[in-house]
């Protein structure tokens, strides 16, 4: 049962990703992606990881794709245009190329792990928010204080490069 | 996580018929008391007090025509008025309504409400987008903005609830509240979160997206029949629900008012049947109190909407939080 | 857990946050710039004398094994905090005369360094991803600037676009490294370390996004876009201050993490410096833009490095290491000069062409670029020719012949595009007479600190030298011995 259930979240999330990619419509890309994100949060849910999985739905899904899908909307984004409406040379050996990487990676992958291991038992306790809380406080406190900082800084420079016109020197209120 | 047992399905199957029909009902309560409150009789024709009125409401939508805009996005236009539904009736699942009484008890409970809770935007957003009218568009980025911007608050509010709790999970939060309801020991959030419920649930004063003076009808001007009923039904779902979490979340839940000090022990089928009864009179009551404010207060412009978001409640409900950790910690640490 | 003992170790790092976090503050209820800049150079400068103390005192770890303090680590942050403190203060005259002083500026410099503190600390690879993250996202805002600029936009949005990319084969990489050897601390992965298909995998694409970090060829087509949009005080952070950064990290993971014996990664990085070296010398030859110049001359700088790293040998790291501190200082002189001459109105002086016959009308300026650009091309007595010798000896006595031949006759190459502004400014008449505005008197004495420096350690380099040898080698044994 388990293992209908992750070919069918698998392949839905690399069929969801395939038609972001694909897809001309920038709305449809961006709905696509948030049914990639909640496939992968099903993902995560089979590995007992279920805060991930409910943070992937809260912060991705519901926040920051639904800022894209408004920014979409209040642009107005045409269609893009198709990016192989001429054939280049340059386009085909890149293709050449990342096949050979992709099927490469995915042979060194396949070579490793099995489909579906068994999740051990403890795996189940270590999914849960008390665990999550547990390691970020203790052993990852650092990274935890510096993605604070890069937050910070990640607005601060948003607003920065947003605004219209910022005189030097003028106060702004 | 506990296993699935049948009183799990029970209640669960219970619990969504209830949903879907007080949604209904609400329908019918809404216009009932907004004519008590305007002073006229409201619906009191079809049955006993106009009480089968919702359901000619809803024959009267099946039997509508129903309209797609021709330059609209049919797929989405028809996807979108389910996804609210859907969102509203996902939320039973982890709320209890009585000792015991609850479908299943996750341990990130809390944070499953919230996302869940997120996932609604998409349906009033994208059922303004695929209308290809600007109407409806202005209403779907207005919805948008506003269940973004409310977001925030309400999550902060919640947190600090979850620092009595110590858990997120539903079933800690209302035992938590045993003695000591949360509005008692935690006012402000409770304040903070019962405007956002508001906002959230898109109602006046924060109806902005069907704003109909302004927009037609908003998100869903070019909805009719059943699409339109779906918007609806979930509409009043949403007051159904955010009526449940203010309660499980600051009213103490099934518990009577410092209940752990002088409920006697009993049975456990007298017990459940106060528990959901309290349960139900405590949701009801803030189902009209949804109402009440809908015919009380007059909307928000929608630069005050989002000046009440980010400039007053985000920092209101930040400061609230860290008070509240730091009182929590030394209570724990020094005098508990 | 210690909590003090931690936060004692990554001082510097604690230090320079909080001020970055005080300035937005600042910024955002007074606007007072004054009070920005000199908080920004203390908490630098308080960095940096802490950093260098730290490089006497003893190695060890700190927040559970996320990061280590002594030895390299502090002497990449010494770097780190010398490149940023020495680009704040050319900043504020260059940014003011050209009307892009804000006060974001600063905060994203300080925060943008704590991240490269993170990262030249870094002993696990959550960390490592942390610190490139804090730091290029910085960069990217910074890169963008100046607006209304099709050359800043451009500049930002091409850094982001493919800092962006680069950062998912880096984040690929350390997930299959996570995968092959179920760690994240970077010597428990070495432990682990086989030569199975996914370790391999792993480490590639690792390096892969290490190489577009420090533009190494073929990972290279941003830098000149956007050193040429980028303020070019800022460009002169770029080069120096997150080149370092990225470099160390890059030392640091090889030596530690990915054993030459299990991967077998020296004929990689061997292939990536001679492309490096060749194409970045060829392609700044026919540079006329003054700051495409300096940024192929980057590039060509980071084939230099990479040299070192391919040795694969304490004395290669120590060389590098070296090398690091020499490009730093002799980079931000040149930027420096450049952001000089760039101000002034009435020609476009990002253009060498227009250089003639400068030499003489500031002669202190002139004399400045000439130190310089001497120092990067490798002449003695300056530091350049140090750093130089020092990676060229490495690569000899690991017995990399062919590629010490290339890097000198790389070398050799880069001095046509190195001496042609001199040649322009000193042996050719002005076309046209530009009054030319006289610097600031902090902005005259940094270059001349910085130039007195690049002879300060082009003579007396021998106990720098010594002291990095030292602490490598202790380092290196400790490790081996960890092994």
């Amino acid at each position: 049962m388990i293992t209908y259930i992750f070919v069918f979240l698998a392949v839905l999330a690399v069929a969801s990703a395939l038609a972001m990619v694909i897809s001309k419509n920038t709305v449809n890309s961006a709905l696509f992606l948030v049914l990639n994100m909640v496939s992968l949060a099903g993902l995560f849910l089979l590995l007992k990881a279920q805060f991930l999985a409910v943070i992937q739905i809260l912060v991705y899904a519901g926040a920051i794709m639904v800022l894209f899908l408004f920014v979409i909307m209040l642009l107005n984004v045409e269609d893009e245009e198709s990016l192989f409406s001429r054939f280049r040379v340059k386009y085909f050996v890149a293709f050449l190329v990342g096949i050979a990487v992709f099927s490469q990676l995915l042979y060194s992958i396949g070579s490793f792990s099995e489909m579906l291991p068994e999740v051990a038992p403890e795996m189940t306790e270590a999914g849960t928010v008390e665990a999550v809380g547990e390691v970020l406080y203790s052993q990852y406190l650092l990274p935890f204080h510096i993605i604070a900082l890069l937050l910070t800084a990640a607005v601060n420079g948003a607003l920065m490069i947003a605004q219209h016109k910022i005189k030097p020197g003028a106060s702004n209120d | 996580m506990e296993p699935v047992t049948t009183t799990s399905y029970i209640v669960l199957g219970i619990a969504l018929f209830m949903l879907l029909n007080s949604a209904a009902l609400a329908v019918y309560a809404e216009r009932r008391v907004a004519a008590f409150i305007q002073n006229r009789w409201g619906p009191n024709r079809v049955g006993p007090y106009g009480l089968f009125q919702p359901i000619a409401d809803v024959v009267k939508l099946l039997l509508k025509e129903d309209v797609t805009p021709a330059r609209g996005f049919k797929t989405i236009h028809a996807i979108a008025p389910m996804i609210p539904v859907f969102t509203a009736l996902m939320t039973v699942a982890v709320i209890p309504f009585g000792d015991g009484l609850y479908a299943t008890d996750i341990n990130s409970g809390v944070l499953y409400i919230l996302a869940i809770n997120s996932l609604g935007v998409y349906g009033i957003t994208l059922g303004g987008w695929a209308s290809n009218s600007k109407y409806s568009l202005l209403g779907g980025l207005r919805a948008a903005a506003q269940m973004i911007s409310y977001e925030l608050p309400m999550g902060l509010a919640v947190a600090s609830c979850i620092l009595f709790a110590g858990s997120l999970s539903f079933i800690d939060v209302v035992n938590s509240q045993e003695v000591w309801w949360n509005v008692i020991r935690n006012p402000i959030a409770a304040v903070i979160f019962i405007v956002t419920a508001f906002a959230e649930a898109n109602r006046t004063p924060f109806d902005l997206p069907e704003a109909e003076h302004e927009l037609v009808g908003g998100y869903h001007t070019e909805y009719s029949s059943m699409k339109f009923g779906m918007f609806f039904l979930a509409e009043y779902m949403h007051v159904v629900v955010g009526s449940m979490l203010i309660t499980t979340f600051f009213f103490g839940g099934y518990h009577l008012p410092f209940a752990g000090l002088w409920l006697p022990e009993m049975g456990v089928t007298a017990k459940a049947i106060l528990d959901v009864s309290v349960f139900v009179l405590k949701t009801v009551f803030f189902a009209f109190l949804f109402i009440w404010v809908r015919w009380t207060i007059p909307r928000f412009k929608y630069n005050q909407v989002m000046k009440l978001g980010w400039k007053r409640l985000l920092p209101i409900s930040i400061f609230n939080f860290l008070g509240l950790a730091v009182i929590v910690y030394f209570w724990h640490h020094y005098i508990a | 857990m210690d909590y003090l003992h931690d936060i004692n170790a990554f001082l510097p790092g604690v230090i320079v946050a909080l001020a970055g976090l005080v300035t937005i503050t600042i910024d955002a209820y007074k606007n007072d710039h004054g009070s920005i800049y000199g908080l920004t150079v203390f908490s630098l400068l308080a960095g940096l004398i802490l950093s260098v103390m730290d490089m006497f005192g003893p190695v060890g770890e700190a927040f559970t094994g996320m990061i280590t303090y002594g030895g390299v680590s502090a002497f990449g942050s010494s770097v780190v905090l010398f490149g940023a403190l020495f680009c704040v203060l050319i900043s504020r005259e260059y940014l003011s005369a050209i009307d892009h002083e804000y006060g974001e500026v600063y905060s994203l410099l300080l925060i943008a360094t704590a991240g490269m503190l993170g990262l030249v600390s870094a002993n696990n690879l959550i960390m490592i991803f942390i610190g490139i993250e804090t730091m290029s996202i910085c960069l990217y805002v910074l890169a963008g600037i100046i607006k209304g600029q099709k050359i800043g936009a451009e500049a930002s949005l091409k850094y982001f676009l493919l800092g962006a990319f680069s950062t998912g084969f880096l984040l690929y990489g350390m997930a299959l490294l996570y995968g092959a050897t179920g760690s994240l601390y970077l010597t428990e992965i070495a432990e682990g370390a086989s030569s199975d298909l996914l370790f391999i995998a792993g480490a590639a694409l690792l390096l892969v996004g290490f190489f577009f970090k420090v533009s190494a060829v073929p990972f290279h087509m941003w830098t000149p876009d956007v050193y040429q949009g980028t303020p070019t005080t800022i460009t002169a952070y770029m080069a120096t201050a997150s080149k370092s950064a990225a470099f160390v990290a890059l030392l640091i993971v090889l030596s530690k993490m990915i054993p030459a014996e299990t991967a077998n990664w020296a004929g990689v990085i061997e292939v990536i410096a001679i492309l490096t070296m060749v194409m970045g010398n060829l392609i700044a030859i026919v540079q006329d833009n003054i700051k495409r110049m300096l940024a192929y001359s980057s590039i060509a700088h980071a084939g230099y490095l990479l040299v070192g790293l391919a040795a694969g040998t304490p004395e290669g790291y120590s060389a590098v290491l070296f090398y690091l501190f020499a490009y730093t200082i002799m980079n931000i002189g040149a930027f420096g000069v450049v952001a000089y001459y760039e101000r002034q109105q009435g020609l476009d002086f990002t253009d060498i062409n227009n250089y003639v016959g400068l030499g003489f009308k500031k002669p202190l300026m002139g004399v400045l670029l000439s130190f310089f650009l001497f120092s990067l091309v490798g002449i003695p007595p300056f530091v350049g020719f140090v750093g130089k010798y020092l990676i060229f000896a490495a690569a000899i006595n690991a017995g990399y012949i062919a590629l010490a031949v290339i890097l000198a006759l790389a070398s050799a190459a880069s001095v046509y595009y190195y001496l042609r502004p001199m040649v322009y400014m000193y042996f050719k008449d002005p076309h046209k007479d530009v009054p030319l505005v006289r610097s600031g008197i902090v902005f005259r004495s940094t270059l001349v600190v910085l130039a007195a420096l690049t002879l300060y350690f082009g003579i007396a380099f021998g106990d720098l030298h010594n002291l990095l040898s030292s602490f490598y080698t202790a380092d290196w044994v400790t490790h081996l011995v960890g092994q």
